[in-house]
């Protein structure tokens, strides 16, 4: 098994601050745009992004977190039935600029279901996504990411392996694996 | 956890701990749903479920129905007052009739205990027990144990007594293996008739005197008098039943404690609990029906994992 490190935590703090900064520009002081963040994973990364955002923007910016596990349309075939955790969106979504969030972009399946969650919500006026990793060459469905951290061609059987602290670990990092 | 042992849902007994706590966890989540402007999900929408109802039902049917079209769930609803039953079509023969045309999920009511047991072994469908004679009702007890945990924030070293109907009530046995489960401690409390000499290898404690149950418990789980069911008479008459056993303000005032009150319904009001009693603010009734909706969406959700 061979693995190639794509982020440790110099490399990912780097990587956040820029596409932080891009979503400055678009967003302006954020006061009619959201984010929501995916379950399980791309919650951590909401919250990174959130917490340095703020630190350019006083006015606190609201953060949901979404899990698109009832509106997959793959749930029944995997091999580990998926178990649903928890969503909170505490802000209307009609009319805001809202950008999802998440860890690895791969078949957009996950992104497919999650609009599909949001819409549930209401209508927003515009959906962004913003993805740390970009595996080009995967998908199945026509879903592009608007901002992304790094783009990695990778091939349908290598593995994305995340460690976040977040998830208890030491230090982040974000590997790719051969297997 | 990730998911359920077996792909019907009989009954609690064969239920661990681990599989009620991961359906109370599917029934948070779903019950976020149910908040939603669009209260549906698309989990289902691969899915028929039959609903067999052989004797009659208002709110497990509709929390049923309602469970399955927020998860888009294809429906068939079957009731055996209007069918072939009355033509003299066997209970299996019907069933088979049924799955034939494509059906993935059966909910069966039934007045005689063991027809979802014996319907399971014979199909090849998830068969989920919405209530068999006097035997269990499992999803009646997971949302019961489900709105106590809501409200009291946990159900182990709670005491609960199950007043009433103990003999006739599907709803007490799946509630004492349900609450003995979860590590509640249980009693149940009812005229000597209506109270099984059997019930005490349950684990649960008998108390005959009502006073004394509700001076000791926390939450008070009132039963129906199933009129329907006794044959014979099990006490003089309805009027000494309410002397005697009726939950009122007076009662509950007399022995100055204020229980959580619950009733699965349909009450019989005034009989067994009186409306100020049923209506107050301690009484968590209709949270047990909105949560009914909930956990129905979890099992059924978690048995539909099951079909590859």
């Amino acid at each position: 098994m061979q693995k190639r490190l794509l982020f440790d935590s110099k490399n990912l703090d780097v990587t956040v601050k820029r596409l932080c900064n891009q979503l400055l520009e678009n967003h302006k002081n954020f006061n009619n745009s959201v984010i929501i963040g995916l379950q399980p994973r791309g919650i951590f990364f909401a919250d990174r992004i959130i917490s340095e955002i703020q630190n350019y923007i006083s006015k606190k910016i609201e953060v949901g977190y979404l899990d698109t596990t009832f509106y997959r349309d793959d749930f029944r075939s995997h091999e580990k039935n998926l178990k649903a955790k928890e969503t909170i969106i505490p802000f209307i979504v009609d009319d805001k600029n809202v950008i999802i969030i998440d860890d690895v972009l791969f078949t957009g399946r996950t992104v497919r279901s999650a609009m599909e969650g949001i819409i549930n919500f209401g209508r927003p006026k515009k959906i962004e996504l913003l993805v740390l990793i970009d595996r080009k060459y995967n998908r199945e469905i026509p879903i592009e990411a608007t901002y992304v951290g790094k783009k990695v061609n990778t091939t349908e059987s290598q593995k994305i392996e995340v460690k976040l602290k977040e998830q208890g670990n030491k230090k982040d990092k974000i590997w790719l694996i051969n297997n | 956890m990730r998911n359920l042992n077996s792909k019907h849902l009989l009954g609690i007994k064969n239920l661990n701990l681990e599989e009620i706590d991961l359906i109370f966890k599917t029934a948070d989540r779903f019950k976020e749903v149910l908040n939603r402007p669009i209260k549906k999900v698309p989990s289902l929408r691969h899915i028929t479920v039959a609903n067999i109802f052989f004797e009659n039902s208002t709110r497990t049917k509709l929390s049923f129905e309602l469970a399955e079209k927020r998860l888009s769930a294809e429906i068939l609803n079957f009731s055996s007052s209007i069918s072939s039953v009355k033509k003299g079509e066997s209970l299996l023969d019907t069933v088979k009739n049924i799955l034939v045309m494509k059906v993935d999920m059966l909910v069966i009511r039934h007045s005689s205990p063991g027809v979802p047991h014996f319907i399971s072994k014979n199909v090849n469908a998830s068969v989920i027990n919405a209530g068999d004679g006097t035997h269990e009702h499992p999803s009646q007890a997971l949302l019961d144990a489900y709105s106590i945990k809501e409200k009291l924030g946990r159900i182990k070293d709670k005491k609960i007594v199950i007043i009433g109907d103990i003999i006739h009530s599907r709803v007490a046995i799946s509630n004492i293996y349900a609450l003995q489960k979860l590590g509640a401690k249980v009693m149940v409390c009812g005229p000597t008739t209506l109270v099984p000499k059997y019930i005490a290898n349950l684990g649960v404690i008998i108390e005959r005197d009502i006073k004394k149950a509700l001076e000791w418990c926390d939450v008070a789980n009132v039963l129906r008098i199933q009129l329907e069911r006794q044959e014979v008479k099990y006490f003089p008459s309805l009027r000494e039943y309410i002397l005697y056993f009726r939950i009122d303000r007076n009662l509950l005032k007399s022995v100055k404690k204020e229980p959580i009150i619950m009733h699965p319904g349909p009450i019989n009001r005034g009989v067994e609990i009186s409306s100020d009693v049923a209506d107050s603010t301690n009484s968590i009734i209709l949270n047990q029906v909105e949560n009914g909706v909930a956990i129905r969406m979890a099992i059924l959700y978690l048995l539909s994992l099951k079909k590859k």
